[in-house]
């Protein structure tokens, strides 16, 4: 009997299985995990990494990477709070511009695809590698954040601002809607539009898709507008279930959304991967995290543990792609 | 000297080879022959130790081996130039040639001088004058391939097994590869050459063996056959070496380049493009010859726009002035280009057939935002039945393909994008005799059609066959402009001679 075909057919459905196999796992070595309120709590913890994920997952299928999303969610996190609670002022013209709620959160998602544009651009426009033109933005974010929030966390939002982090819409957490849609989105763009088919083929063969006549450059600033944008889309959301915005939030979350991607199966020299597969790359990280709090191990051994599964998942990737 | 006896080889339970039977004697040079997928390669990664599971038995001087690695094999005395290149670009040309061989002094220092003395040597007799420090990324495709083979003769090795080894470099270059053979020969070195183009075989083989769907069909001495003989025997069926058809001749302009010059980096003096001008009318097929470096493939490239801040010209197209400053820019203005390496410039290897096809005009197929499956599959099915693309299905992924139609895909996604100008580079590079007819065909029934098509080949046999008009260039420059009726492939080589040393 030949196997080889079973095993390549089962490959593809491997994060499901791992998956499957850890929360049967999980739910025999502790009784909370497997309960309602837990699942939520699951769901939605790993939210905002979805969000910064799915961004991750477009950039990286061009065969790039985005080491700034961590900052850019903290400062959009912060411009949205700082603005909800202070607005502008103009002390010369006597001018003070308040903001509601749905301008904060516009606001916020303009900076952060505002510094994405500025990632993009930089990257297209003076060829500078992708992992350096993001690790300085890391830095420049960062800092941005610390002179906005003068090192000090804004809090007290209010209740209606934190109806987004902690509300419930048809019995589910908003959160959790906000990741649903997002995902969605992100899929139809993938599978559906041109954009998407340009991004599969820059990742794939960056010289063919220039003959082609696909403008390279600007699928690359859209590209990594929508990382940022979707950054600080988690910002508000991280900011919102806080009820603050922390100077310090969001830090080493690209390592988390990294992760994500690459347990998912997306190669990180481009053009190939699936919006799914990062996904479920995400829910087997936040599972982990979940189980490990439950069963009290030590947060310097859950560091451990994770950084083992990233490898194991590349490297079950790697073992699969040679037997094709 | 080395033999092969009843060879079987299985890709999961397809038979690649079985019951091949080779013999290699010292001072003769084997041809191997047959379509893509006949099994040669295969063979002769055998022979060379890359695979290593196989039936039969290899025997090196009457005892039985078993190569466990390509390693065994070259310490053997056997050694395979591969189709494709495998030489480091950021590394020197001596680095490449002594990779995991390199001398060493006595305190176990590497002995550069040594090296590039030896390197020059080899180079030398190989008519390669280059510096043996220039990178391999500095070298033209065609003097890439011949470090390939400075590097199969610094092993020393008894047997030499080339493959394709003039697909990527030009007529010249190949008659300076001719005489390394001849030498090779006569220094009582056995060597396996396999390449599609029959009448070069038929030059430097001595035997030759057929094969077709993994099995020998024929074999025997080069001499007293003629080509038909072995076409037939390749394909198992007649095939007639394409006519040139008559076309009306159509005096509608299409495309007119006037003094285009394409700098080298910042340097104003250095030309690689020197003042080229020339028109081309609908329904024209001009071929563009000349030898490595002649800078064929820049033009084609400058005319596309690849190089907006060097190039300096004026083109016209249907009289009208265009400024092509990008691919997007030539592609809306109706010219395309099927470049010259379809993997590295031409395909999406990990993208299915249908995509590969579409990408130029996603545009045109979608509906509020969303590319119409409906209308993309009408699309993809309309290409694969004009240009006779082999496929499974639409779905499958593009690198399953044979060569011939992988270069049919590339041509497909240009195609649809209506061009009014077709620039080809190399079509037929890698791609066995019956898939070269085809596309020949194809081309000419474009140009029947009323494109203008513009053929770029170091074949000389390919650019007689297809053009009308012979632009002759030799160092960025046209140095002969030919009617294709009237021109003997004499003065077309003379004009493509650099003229200044």
């Amino acid at each position: 009997m030949q196997i080889a075909p079973y095993l390549s057919r089962i490959s593809k459905f491997q994060s499901t299985i791992a998956l499957f196999l850890l929360c049967i796992l999980l739910s025999f070595l502790s009784d909370k995990f497997l309960t309602v309120d837990n699942g939520w709590n699951v769901l939605r913890q790993i939210s905002v990494n979805i969000c910064i994920s799915v961004g991750m997952t477009l950039v990286v299928l061009t065969a790039g990477i985005d080491l700034s999303v961590g900052s850019v969610l903290a400062f959009s996190g912060a411009i949205a709070a700082g603005l909800l609670k202070s607005g502008i002022t103009f002390p010369e013209q006597d001018l003070f511009i308040g903001f509601t709620i749905l301008g904060t959160l516009i606001a916020g998602i303009l900076t952060g695809s505002a510094l994405g544009f500025f990632n993009g651009w930089v990257i297209t426009k003076f060829k500078v590698p992708p992992f350096v033109a993001t690790l300085a933005m890391l830095t420049i974010a960062r800092g941005f954040t610390m002179l906005w929030t003068k090192g000090y966390p804004i809090s007290g939002l209010g209740n209606n601002f934190a109806i987004i982090g902690t509300g419930w819409f048809l019995g589910v957490p908003i959160l959790v809607w906000i990741a649903a849609i997002i995902i969605f989105l992100a899929i139809i763009i993938c599978n559906k539009t041109p954009l998407g088919r340009y991004i599969y083929a820059i990742g794939g063969n960056e010289n063919a898709a220039k003959l082609s006549g696909i403008n390279i450059n600007k699928v690359k600033i859209i590209v990594y507008s929508i990382a940022g944008g979707l950054a600080a889309i988690g910002g508000i959301m991280v900011t919102s279930r806080l009820d603050s915005a922390q100077p310090n939030a969001g830090m080493s979350y690209e390592l988390d959304a990294i992760a994500a991607v690459v347990i998912g199966g997306t190669s990180l020299s481009g053009g190939r991967g699936t919006i799914i597969g990062t996904v479920l790359g995400a829910i087997i990280i936040g599972v982990l995290n979940n189980g490990l709090v439950l069963l009290d191990v030590s947060p310097f051994w859950q560091q451990v543990v994770k950084g083992m599964v990233i490898l194991l998942a590349v490297i079950i990737d790697k073992a699969n792609s040679k037997t094709e | 000297m080395l033999t092969a006896e009843n060879i079987g080889k299985n890709f999961s339970g397809i038979a690649a080879l079985s019951d091949v039977s080779i013999a290699l004697h010292p001072g003769k040079v084997t041809a191997i022959i047959g379509e893509n997928g006949a099994g040669k390669s295969t063979l002769m990664k055998i022979l060379s130790g890359v695979y290593t599971t196989y039936e039969g038995r290899i025997l090196w001087k009457n005892e039985e081996v078993r190569f466990a690695n390509p390693r065994e094999a070259q310490s053997c005395g056997i050694a395979i130039i591969h189709q494709e290149l495998n030489l480091i670009p950021d590394l020197t040309i001596t680095q490449n040639i002594f990779l995991g061989r390199e001398i060493t002094n006595s305190w176990n220092f590497l002995d550069q001088k040594a090296m590039e003395l030896r390197t020059k040597e080899i180079l030398d007799k190989l008519k390669l004058f280059v510096a043996p420090n220039t990178l391999i990324r500095d070298l033209k495709l065609g003097q890439q391939q011949i470090v390939e083979i400075a590097k199969a003769l610094l092993y020393d090795s008894e047997v030499i097994i080339m493959d394709e080894p003039t697909s990527a470099i030009s007529d010249a270059e190949v008659e300076v590869l001719f005489t390394i053979i001849e030498d090779l020969r006569n220094e009582q070195k056995s060597i396996v050459y396999i390449s599609h183009k029959l009448d070069e075989l038929f030059k430097i083989a001595d035997q030759y063996i057929v094969l077709r769907d993994g099995k020998v069909t024929e074999r025997g001495d080069m001499q007293g056959v003629s080509q038909d003989d072995i076409i037939t025997k390749m394909v198992g069926r007649e095939i007639k070496v394409m006519e040139k058809g008559t076309r009306t001749n159509n005096s509608d302009e299409l495309l007119s380049v006037e003094n285009l010059s394409l700098r080298k980096n910042h340097n104003k003096n250095n030309l690689l493009l020197d003042d080229i001008s020339f028109k081309l009318n609908s329904g024209e097929i001009l071929g563009v010859f000349g030898l490595m470096g002649a800078g064929r493939t820049e033009l084609l490239e400058s005319i596309l726009g690849l190089h907006p801040t060097n190039c300096e010209s004026k083109i016209a197209i249907k009289n009208k002035i265009v400024k092509l400053k990008s691919p997007i820019s030539a592609i809306k203005a109706g010219i395309v280009l099927v470049p010259e390496d379809r993997k590295k410039d031409g395909l999406f290897l990990g993208l299915d057939v249908a995509t590969n096809i579409s990408m130029s005009i996603l545009k045109d197929i979608q509906e509020f935002g969303l590319i119409s499956e409906e209308k993309e599959l009408k699309l993809v099915d309309e290409y694969t039945k004009t240009l006779q693309i082999k496929t499974a299905s639409p779905k499958l992924q593009v690198k399953n393909l044979s060569g011939g139609n992988q270069q049919k895909v590339v041509l497909a996604r240009y195609l649809a994008t209506k061009p009014i100008v077709l620039m080809l580079d190399e079509p037929t590079r890698g791609i066995d005799v019956n898939a070269k007819n085809e596309i020949y065909k194809l081309i000419v029934t474009l140009a029947k059609a009323g494109l203008g098509v513009i053929v770029v080949s170091s074949e000389l046999p390919e650019i007689l066959t297809l053009s009308d008009r012979i632009m002759v260039m030799a160092e960025g420059k046209i140095t002969g402009m030919f009617n294709a009726a009237d021109v003997s492939e004499d003065a077309i080589l003379k004009a493509a001679i650099p003229k200044t040393i």
